[in-house]
């Protein structure tokens, strides 16, 4: 990683000037004062105690010089539209920007855009909300983002606006040359709004890239924020997505992140629950083989009495896939009533496949309601008797069950078009049919899988 | 109510003071204060060790030079001055006894005060106890039945000159003098401790019990244990400490190494009530140990039990590594931490062998200002397969200003191995609260109740005789004016 710094710390000496020429001064700050601080520590390594079984520190050869020319306006390389799924489609290709309007307003007020542009456009409204969910302890892969975020998305909902249509991000890396992706983005939703989000992560090309995506999600009283993930991505690619939210009081945040695939993914997650009556539910689902890779890190504050929080995490790990969870409720003094829920289940199928699992609690009050579990184990061998000894084949009968164990959490998608593709993609990932896609993760939405059992026979 | 009434009887507990603190006269022997090589020399000198142990101290000394205090756990830990600890103290009037009358009459008050008579346990209870003052073993009791069976339980300096080979083969097996920075600190200056050995095929008649005791101001104490069961061996072993008050703090860094072998068991049980302090978090024991235990052969077997009450600051993880085939590791453990005591413990379960099987069991209280942690970690090795773990970590909440943490590590690295971790976190329930009331029960009887019938799960796997002590320890900490 030594070398990745020094490269990107050349990158940035020769770059800066373009890269923040249209900055506000508040931008202009951060990104000096998080450069300065990567100058200082560097990329984490395996020492530190966040890191110790992550892959992704592990030495890459990027390309940093990519995201300075956007490009490509090839919407047809997006085949990931969702079927019967009526959603605003914005997308991205390489981390920038990829439709020809930057910066629309819907009909009710609505922002979408590029980050760059909306800070240009709508100076105000960007300064008051960047930067301004905090992590607890930044990390290289933040500062460098903060310090060379070059686009990104940037969504607002203004006040008392309730958006139905959910608007599906898709973001794709296509390219030859192995890129390293700065990604900066924020959602915002002022009190009384709801909006529902579909974020797709996806790679076209073979080549090894890396994404580092920070992605900022404020919500105001009473505002509800559905966000889904989908992380479909080469082998070789490296994505780290880190995700922090603030919620005001009686805010509703569900997320549910679904990592199908992808050489290795780090999902860094932090909530700050600060008002009263927020609520969290927070869904993950990953299903790895080959030598993938799977780091879910989430700190969950409790900084105020009266919120809730739900963080289910469930995966399965074929080959020699390797998984990490590491959940932490902090509940701070006076954070009285709080009721936190950690569960983190594993199924490993191969003697090759490691599960680390580390479910924190840390609470300093009283009045509390807090608990967790884990389990790491094998598909249940009662569950595939009972259902061999009624005539179902054995490669039948397995998949039923890690799709039954898989199905607990796309149950919580909302969204029944959205649901049955997720679905779908379970069962083909199962099947193994995902991975071995060559070009592209999601030529699927075509024809129907056929999985069907004879439920008769159960 | 109650709100009120509960608040009071969590401050009267909170507000408790140390029953056992008292310092016994008695004329110790002391070194200079500090630690540099002269005085491992000195230590050694004075215990007429041979050779190869003074180097073993020498070597663990010099690694211990290269390393730093870790600053990991979730604890707040003044800086410590190694150099104004003084290393060894013994108490002077050391000479062969024979008989209890020897004993110097206002150490046996001492034992006395804390219900541990030599006596009266010699006489009933069947219990052989080998009572360590400061560091050096000064009576053994029930040598004789114990020699009948060939088992070997000494104070650890005479071990050293009775049986060198045993002590040389198996000191620094489980935890070697490079595992982290207390055990390098212990090995280099260690001055007594205990030493166990069960031969082939012996069950051991009684139940083996040490009480330490630390009694000289400002002498941290490092004790060293070495408990063996060779093949097919059983013993239960019970070690217990009450320390006198004391406003400076006092280091204490033990080592306790546990080697099962094959079909052999060993329970470990303990009852830990140091000097916390006082109510305003002043003074009070820092106890930083190493227990470690290993399952050698197939189907061996390693009981850790312990009630920690006791000490200002708790940082220790009594462990098993699982190498046999067929091993079973169990941990059960009460940490009650009260008034600004801190705790950070837990357990570490290390699957080697096949079909090896842990438990945990881990009852966390925390009341006043104090932190209670609970901080383990399962971890199975590709090559063990059929591996069973179970972990149960709860933590019970009294008062608004506490802190009960859980920080499990579940580490599986094999698909046929199962593991299972659930911690709850609550405050005493207000619907069991109801119903005693409801049934008559007074609030601090309730309290009282619920807090032990939390805690039974542990207290019902320590020895009769530990139990009864235990259990008037919990109520001691937390339940003196409630129940």
């Amino acid at each position: 990683m030594e070398t990745m710094k020094k490269m990107l710390l050349d990158y940035a000496a020769a770059e800066m000037k373009n890269i923040s020429a249209h900055d506000t001064a508040k931008v202009a700050a951060m990104r000096a004062e998080a450069l300065k601080r990567f100058a200082e520590s560097g990329f984490p390594n395996r020492k530190m105690e966040h890191w110790r079984n992550s892959k992704i520190v592990e030495n890459q050869e990027y390309n940093f010089g990519i995201g300075k020319e956007a490009t490509c306006k090839s919407c047809h390389d997006f085949s990931c539209v969702i079927k019967d799924f009526d959603t605003e489609v914005i997308k991205m290709k390489n981390g920038v920007w990829d439709e020809d309007e930057n910066l629309k307003t819907l009909k009710n007020g609505i922002i979408i855009g590029s980050t760059m542009a909306a800070m240009q456009k709508y100076p105000e409204i960007f300064d008051r909300y960047f930067g301004t969910c905090k992590l607890d302890e930044t990390n290289g892969f933040y500062d460098i983002n903060t310090a060379l975020w070059q686009d990104g998305f940037f969504i607002f909902v203004p006040k008392n606006v309730v958006e139905r249509k959910p608007i599906q991000i898709i973001k794709l890396i296509d390219n030859k040359e192995n890129p390293f992706i700065q990604t900066r983005n924020i959602i915002i939703l002022e009190e009384n709004s709801q909006l529902t989000i579909v974020d797709c992560d996806d790679t076209k090309c073979h080549q090894a890239s890396m994404i580092n995506s920070y992605t900022e999600m404020i919500l105001g009283e009473n505002a509800h924020l559905e966000s889904y993930k989908m992380q479909n991505l080469n082998d070789s690619t490296t994505l780290l997505n880190t995700n922090t939210a603030k919620q005001l009081s009686n805010s509703t945040l569900q997320s549910c992140i679904i990592s199908f695939n992808g050489g290795r993914i780090r999902n860094n997650i932090h909530v700050d629950l600060d008002g009263e009556g927020a609520d969290l539910q927070i869904y993950g689902l990953y299903l790895m083989d080959k030598q993938q890779h799977v780091d879910n890190q989430l700190k969950i504050n409790h900084n105020v009495p009266n919120c809730t929080s739900n963080e289910k995490f469930k995966g399965i790990l074929d080959n020699e896939a390797t998984a990490v969870f590491n959940g932490h409720v902090l509940v701070a003094p006076n954070a009285q009533k709080t009721n936190a829920y950690q569960n983190n289940s594993n199924i490993i199928l191969t003697d090759k496949a490691k599960v680390n699992t580390m479910p924190f609690l840390e609470i300093y009050a009283d009045d509390v309601k807090c608990s967790h579990g884990t389990s790491t184990g094998q598909l249940d061998q009662e569950a595939m008797f009972y259902m061999r000894q009624r005539g179902i084949k054995k490669e039948d009968a397995r998949m039923l069950l890690m799709y039954a164990f898989a199905a607990e959490i796309s149950n919580h998608v909302n969204i029944s078009a959205l649901r049955e593709r997720i679905d779908d993609m379970i069962q083909r990932r199962l099947k193994g049919e995902l991975s071995s896609c060559d070009t592209c993760a999601f030529q699927c939405g075509q024809k129907e899988y056929d999985f069907k059992l004879d439920l008769n026979k159960i | 109510m109650e709100s009120n009434q509960k608040e009071n009887i969590i401050e009267e507990v909170t507000k408790k003071d140390y029953e056992f603190g008292f310092v016994t006269d008695i004329e110790t022997d002391f070194i200079p204060k500090g630690l540099n090589e002269d005085i491992i020399r000195l230590i050694s000198r004075k215990k007429e060790e041979p050779e190869w142990l003074l180097e073993f101290r020498l070597k663990a000394f010099r690694h211990w030079l290269t390393l730093k205090q870790p600053t990991w756990a979730h604890l707040d830990i003044p800086p410590i001055d190694y150099q104004d600890i003084i290393y060894y103290a013994a108490p002077k009037k050391r000479q062969a006894k024979q008989s209890l009358d020897e004993v110097d009459p206002e150490l046996l008050a001492t034992f006395d005060k804390l219900g541990i008579s030599l006596d009266e346990q010699k006489k009933l209870s069947g219990v052989a106890v080998d009572a360590v003052m400061d560091s050096t073993s000064v009576k053994t009791t029930f040598q004789d039945t114990l020699t009948k069976h060939g088992i070997i339980f000494m104070s650890f300096s005479e071990a050293v000159k009775q049986h060198p080979d045993l002590v040389r083969k198996y000191l620094g097996s489980v935890v070697p003098y490079t595992d982290n920075f207390f055990a390098a600190l212990n090995s280099a200056v260690f001055s007594d401790g205990s030493f166990c050995y069960i031969p082939k095929g012996v069950r051991c008649p009684i139940e083996l019990s040490t009480y330490f005791r630390i009694n000289a101001a400002n002498t941290g104490q490092f004790e060293r244990t070495l408990i063996v069961a060779d093949e097919g061996a059983y013993v239960s072993y019970m070690e217990g400490c009450t320390a006198p008050q004391r406003d400076e703090n006092q280091l204490h860094a033990a080592i306790v190494e546990i080697i099962s072998e094959k079909d052999a068991e060993v329970k470990y049980s303990t009852v830990q009530n140091w000097y916390p302090g006082d109510k305003d978090g002043k003074g009070g024991i820092y106890n930083f140990v190493t227990k470690r235990g290993i399952c050698r052969g197939e189907r061996a077997k390693i009981s850790w039990t312990q009630v920690e009450t006791g000490s200002a600051i708790t940082w220790k993880y009594p462990s098993c590594i699982l190498k046999g085939d067929d091993s079973v590791a169990e941990f059960y453990s009460v940490a009650v931490t009260n008034n600004y005591q801190q705790a950070d413990t837990g357990t570490k379960m290390i699957h080697v062998g096949k079909n090896s099987r842990s438990t945990i069991i881990s009852k966390g209280i925390s009341a006043g200002h104090s932190q209670n942690g609970y901080r383990g970690l399962v971890k199975v090795v590709p090559s063990a397969t059929n591996c069973r773990n179970f972990s149960q970590c709860d933590s019970l909440l009294l008062g608004s200003q506490c802190g009960a943490h859980t920080w499990p590590y579940v580490e599986c690295g094999n698909d046929s191995s199962i593991l299972e971790h659930e911690a709850t976190t609550s405050k005493i329930s207000e619907d069991q609260l109801f119903y005693c009331n409801q049934r008559g029960i007074p609030t601090e009887k309730a309290i009282g109740l619920i807090v032990n019938g939390y805690a039974k799960d542990v207290l019902n796997k320590l020895p009769m005789e530990f139990a009864v002590e235990a259990q008037k320890l919990l109520s001691i900490t937390l339940e003196g004016s409630v129940g």
